[in-house]
């Protein structure tokens, strides 16, 4: 008793002193050394020197600046970069929207599939009078969340159809397809789908299906999102007591009825927390696109610091992009737990009849 | 047999298997318009499975079963009308945990039978007065108590208007204080002349509303007759060991 009271404390102190060292060294890499501006060299281009002095204990934010927008938008056109840029305000947008409860109707449906026009417009023009800019183009932060927001948006009801079938016990072919496809995709790392999708799909095709890179992408990306969703969405299924189901049935209510009335609202709700796992999970998986060589904003990144003047500063770039992940991600998890207090089931709280 | 016009529903030697386990051995059975018919029996007898294969919760292996003379089948459309003419009210009450009570009333009613939002509203809160918590339309089911939540059941089931009310073991769920109101709405409704069909041990309401007490046992219809003659003068030995057991534990 007596040896566990003098080390509870010491515990704690020891924690707080490496925690505070950690800090200090970060705050000291961060501001207290860092260079914060670089003189320019003869060809206007800025002079790195004084960054690879500080090489090692202090940060050269001058590569944020200097990088930033071949990190966001890639080698997208450079004087059409406001397109791109649209684009990610149009996402922050969207997700705002769905941010918020008194938006929740059934004509949200219809902004996002007017949001996903409008994107696509931006992303390719050739019409309006903006330049055509192909797919291989792209690259960045719009990469990464046309990625990971069509392929949730279309993995979802793929799901969503999935588990359903899974459960369908009067349809044994059905059952068995849907079973095949959740194994045989979740037995498969994503990587090698993606190698699939980009290297061996071209051979099989006839040639006339010269889709794009990034299309075959995508869509690896939702079959493989589907796989695993359908398995959350199966969970919610089968936690849904019998006596739901008996009574839906009991009170004539169709199968597509009871299913979109009765039992999917309420196995849906019960898996939110899992689903959004699955949801950032994949956000942050799209990275792997890279492997392929579609520049997705972990490309970019990466490709940024490759130019010999600014080798060596990819710390600072990798804090970006963490950054960038991590606020998209923080906003899925609120979305996540407004759902979840929106949607959770009123509590007893029985008042006894006078 | 009774006249077409005059008989609810019809078991023609039905069987039934879970696996192995023969639970209903060969029940024939007739039940009047209007008649009210209480099934006791000890737990895994078939009672209940007898009457969820009325409206084929269960599937019933052999024989024949005609509902307001359709026979069941597998056949959609004759299941589906089968379905909206039996009202069916349950052990565990089964309330859709996300609607709000009135919702609960209003959805079949709307979604089924095809009524106008303002009509399935008016309808609900009917009903929701004869089950005498109209005040909790707007509430969800898991902010009322058990013998509440059975009576928004009953109502619920009863805004479909259904030819026959099946209730299993209603009130066996329920803490014994709730067990009064929910049978006093029970006998209410049998005094409208509503075809009934009750799986219950309560021996008071079985001889209080019942035309006919069956005594099932071991997959098989062991005795029936009125409920007098049922309690009073049981002839087989089982169910003498029956009402032994329920009338000193029950």
């Amino acid at each position: 008793m007596n040896a566990r009271r003098l080390v509870s404390p010491l515990v704690t102190l020891a924690l707080v002193l490496i925690l505070a060292d950690v800090a200090w060294h970060f705050f000291s890499w961060a501001i207290w050394h860092a260079v914060w501006t670089l003189p320019e060299n003869a060809s206007h281009a800025p002079n790195t020197d004084l960054c690879r002095a500080a090489l090692g204990h202090g940060a050269c934010w001058p590569v944020i600046k200097e990088k930033f927008r071949f990190i966001l938008f890639g080698f997208y056109p450079y004087d059409e970069q406001w397109r791109p840029a649209l684009v990610i305000l149009c996402f922050v947008v969207l997700f705002g929207l769905s941010l918020a409860p008194r938006w929740w109707r059934p004509s949200l449906l219809l902004v996002w599939v007017v949001a996903f026009a409008l994107i696509g417009v931006l992303m390719w023009g050739g019409v309006l009078g903006l330049a055509f800019v192909a797919e291989d183009q792209w690259g960045g932060l719009p990469i990464t969340l046309i990625l990971a927001t069509l392929g949730l948006a279309a993995a979802f009801p793929l799901a969503i159809l999935v588990a359903l079938a899974r459960r369908a016990e009067g349809l044994p072919v059905i059952r068995l397809l849907a079973v095949a496809y959740v194994e045989l995709i979740r037995g498969v790392p994503l990587i090698s789908l993606l190698f699939m999708s980009s290297v061996m799909l071209p051979l099989f095709l006839p040639p006339a299906w010269d889709i794009d890179k990034l299309i075959r992408a995508q869509l690896a990306f939702v079959l493989f999102a589907g796989a695993y969703l359908a398995e959350v969405v199966r969970a919610g299924l089968a936690a849904l007591p019998r006596g739901q189901y008996e009574a839906a049935a009991a009170l004539g209510l169709s199968y597509a009825q009871s299913t979109r009335l009765i039992i999917l609202p309420q196995a849906l709700r019960q898996v939110i927390p899992m689903l959004v796992n699955t949801f950032i999970g994949f956000f942050k998986d799209t990275s792997l696109v890279l492997i392929i060589g579609i520049f997705d904003l972990m490309t970019t990144g990466r490709t940024a610091t490759l130019e010999p003047a600014w080798q060596g500063f990819g710390n600072e770039v990798y804090l970006l992009l963490a950054a960038i992940y991590f606020a998209f991600c923080f906003i899925m998890a609120r979305i996540s737990r407004t759902l979840e207090r929106r949607l959770a089931a009123p509590h007893r709280n029985i008042e006894e009849p006078a | 047999m009774n006249d077409r016009a005059e008989t609810a529903i019809v078991f023609e030697d039905v069987h039934k298997w879970y696996g192995k386990v023969h639970v209903l051995r060969g029940l024939s059975l007739t039940v009047a318009r209007g008649e009210r018919l209480v099934i006791c029996g000890p737990s895994g007898s078939g009672k209940s499975t007898m009457i969820r294969c009325i409206n084929r919760l269960e599937r019933h292996e052999k024989g024949r079963i005609l509902v307001e003379n359709t026979e069941l089948s597998d056949e959609p459309r004759a299941l589906a009308a089968i379905r909206r003419e039996v009202g069916m009210v349950f052990q565990s009450f089964n309330l859709f945990p996300h609607l709000s009570v009135l919702d609960n009333c209003t959805l079949a009613p709307i979604r089924v039978r095809g009524l106008a939002r303002a009509d399935a509203e008016a309808r609900a809160m009917e009903y929701l007065k004869r089950v005498r918590i109209p005040e909790q339309a707007r509430k969800y089911p898991p902010q009322l108590s058990g013998g509440q939540q059975q009576r928004v059941a009953i109502a619920r089931a009863l805004c479909m208007q259904p030819k026959i009310m099946l209730f299993d073991e209603p009130t066996s769920a329920l803490d014994p204080e709730m067990v009064r109101e929910v049978l006093d709405v029970m006998i209410e409704l049998a005094e409208t002349g509503m075809t009934m069909l009750c799986v219950t041990h309560e021996m008071g309401f079985a001889r209080r509303v019942a035309d006919r007490v069956l005594f099932m046992d071991q997959g098989e219809i062991v005795e029936s007759g009125p409920p007098q003659d049922i309690f009073d003068r049981p002839r087989a030995a089982r169910l003498r060991v029956f009402l032994d057991q329920i009338l000193h534990h029950g």
